[in-house]
């Protein structure tokens, strides 16, 4: 084939082919569209950073535009330690690396510490067979508890519109009304949460992966040692499958996703949100889902939070003991109020 | 079959290295003149191109898990392909004739955070 010349610029040579609008562009058009199409905030901003690509183009391309652009933000990498050996302990010293190339303070809060159990533990206990479903539940709780020790007001998580088209899809399939419709949300916030946003909702997994890889980005591709997600991994082939023979089958699922409306019936079903009894963190039942999670590890009854059956067998034992390992009642965000210990850069 | 060897560097990553004995970087000859269908001497020559390369690959240099690699005769969706790092989109995809001295980029997008 000839080369072609960037669509955009038509002056370079291109070398890619744009997923989202099959647009043949250059190098230097694709930095500058893609960079572009990012949000502009102006406060304390946390990224969440796990070491893997998304969450390092996503610190990269924050501190770049940060300084090209002088938004003012003050900058914060928060990583999540969940206690994987071999795994997280890797991807982490990525982070690590990075906290340097991009001179960001970097605050690490582990599993251990919050809940007093590591993943390595909680599988020793329940098997590979739920575990994601205490990782998941747990790593939610704590990147906003880690944000709050921050006292920043923002978090900035990597997800790309292929994790966002494959949770539409999981939640259609699983039938989680509540879900589908904050799941396309760029930007959520609760009463006492803190904001969080996907920058990187409409930007494909080609291209943060192209991005990484013309500006020679550190970043740690392993698949976690405890089964990935296999629900979701189902969802990621079939939606690989689709983006073969239509790149805009992605883009158009995030859009089914968002025009998708719940009649007024069914919302009235929808449980109120309220806050857990024992953490303060916000939940849809008198305990959040952590507290029951970690009241079934405590208790020896992992099944608790994770069947009806469990949950039931964990009652007819009667109500939690006194001395129950609990986590720390959670300060909602109140900038200002951030006296911790970063990382050692 | 012709006796000139193409000489190419074949890189894997984003997790793909992990099936190659965990090494990113190859050096690779393959002859420049091939079956149109692979492995089937009878069947018509044609210029080495990627198409071939991936299944010479695939019996070459693969230690595990073909699957994370191929599916239906070429790389299984997900991974991205460079060739002189341009998306290979751009050069013809399998059909894209292997020169001497080619750069060619196997990256995996599937691996998570």
């Amino acid at each position: 084939m000839p080369p072609r010349t960037c669509a955009l610029c038509s002056t370079n040579r291109a070398m890619l082919k744009r997923p989202k609008t099959g647009q043949q562009i250059c190098r230097e058009c694709f930095f500058y569209v893609f960079e572009t199409e990012l949000f502009k905030p102006g406060d304390r901003v946390a990224i969440g950073a796990s070491g893997g690509k998304d969450s390092t183009v996503l610190a990269y391309v924050m501190k770049t535009l940060n300084e090209r652009y002088n938004y003012g933000l003050e900058l914060f990498l928060l990583s999540i330690d969940e206690g994987i050996t071999g795994y997280r302990d890797d991807s982490l010293e990525t982070v690590k690396r990075n906290q340097q190339q991009y001179s960001m303070p970097l605050k690490i809060l582990s599993y251990d510490e919050l809940y007093g159990w590591t993943m390595d533990a909680i599988v020793s206990q329940v098997g590979r067979k739920n575990n994601c479903t205490f990782c998941g539940v747990f790593r939610r709780q704590a990147l906003d508890r880690g944000a709050s020790m921050l006292g920043v007001d923002h978090i900035v998580t990597g997800h790309n519109a292929d994790d966002i088209a494959e949770t539409v899809l999981m939640n259609i399939m699983r039938g989680d009304i509540a879900r589908l419709g904050r799941c396309t949300s760029i930007c959520t916030q609760g009463e006492d949460t803190i904001k969080r946003s996907k920058p990187f909702k409409y930007a494909y997994e080609k291209e943060i992966v192209m991005y990484a890889y013309f500006k020679k980005l550190d970043y740690f591709s392993t698949e976690c040692i405890y089964s990935p997600d296999a629900y979701r991994g189902h969802a990621r082939v079939f939606l690989k499958d689709l983006e073969a023979a239509r790149p805009s089958a992605i883009i158009d699922i995030i859009h089914s996703g968002e025009a998708f409306e719940i009649r007024e019936e069914v919302k009235a079903t929808q449980k109120v949100q309220q806050t857990c009894k024992r953490c303060g963190y916000m939940s849809s039942n008198d305990l959040c889902k952590a507290c029951t999670l970690l009241e079934g590890l405590e208790r020896g009854m992992a099944q608790a939070g994770i069947t009806d059956r469990g949950r039931k067998k964990l009652e007819s034992e009667g109500p939690a003991p006194e001395n129950l390992r609990t986590i720390p009642f959670y300060q909602p965000p109140s900038a200002g109020n951030a006296a911790i210990l970063l990382e050692a850069p | 079959m012709s006796e000139s060897n193409v000489s190419l560097k074949v890189e894997f990553s984003g997790g793909l290295e992990l099936l190659f004995s965990n090494q990113r970087s190859h050096k690779v000859a393959v002859p420049g003149t091939v079956p149109t269908k692979y492995n089937d001497p009878s069947s018509p020559s044609k210029p080495a191109d990627i198409a071939f390369l991936i299944h010479y690959l695939r019996d070459n240099l693969l230690k595990e898990r073909v699957e994370l690699f191929m599916e239906n005769d070429t790389v299984r969706p997900g991974i991205l392909v460079l060739v002189n790092d341009t998306d290979w989109e751009l050069e013809g995809e399998g059909q894209y004739v292997l020169k001497e001295g080619d750069e060619i980029v196997f990256i995996s997008t599937l691996h998570g955070g």
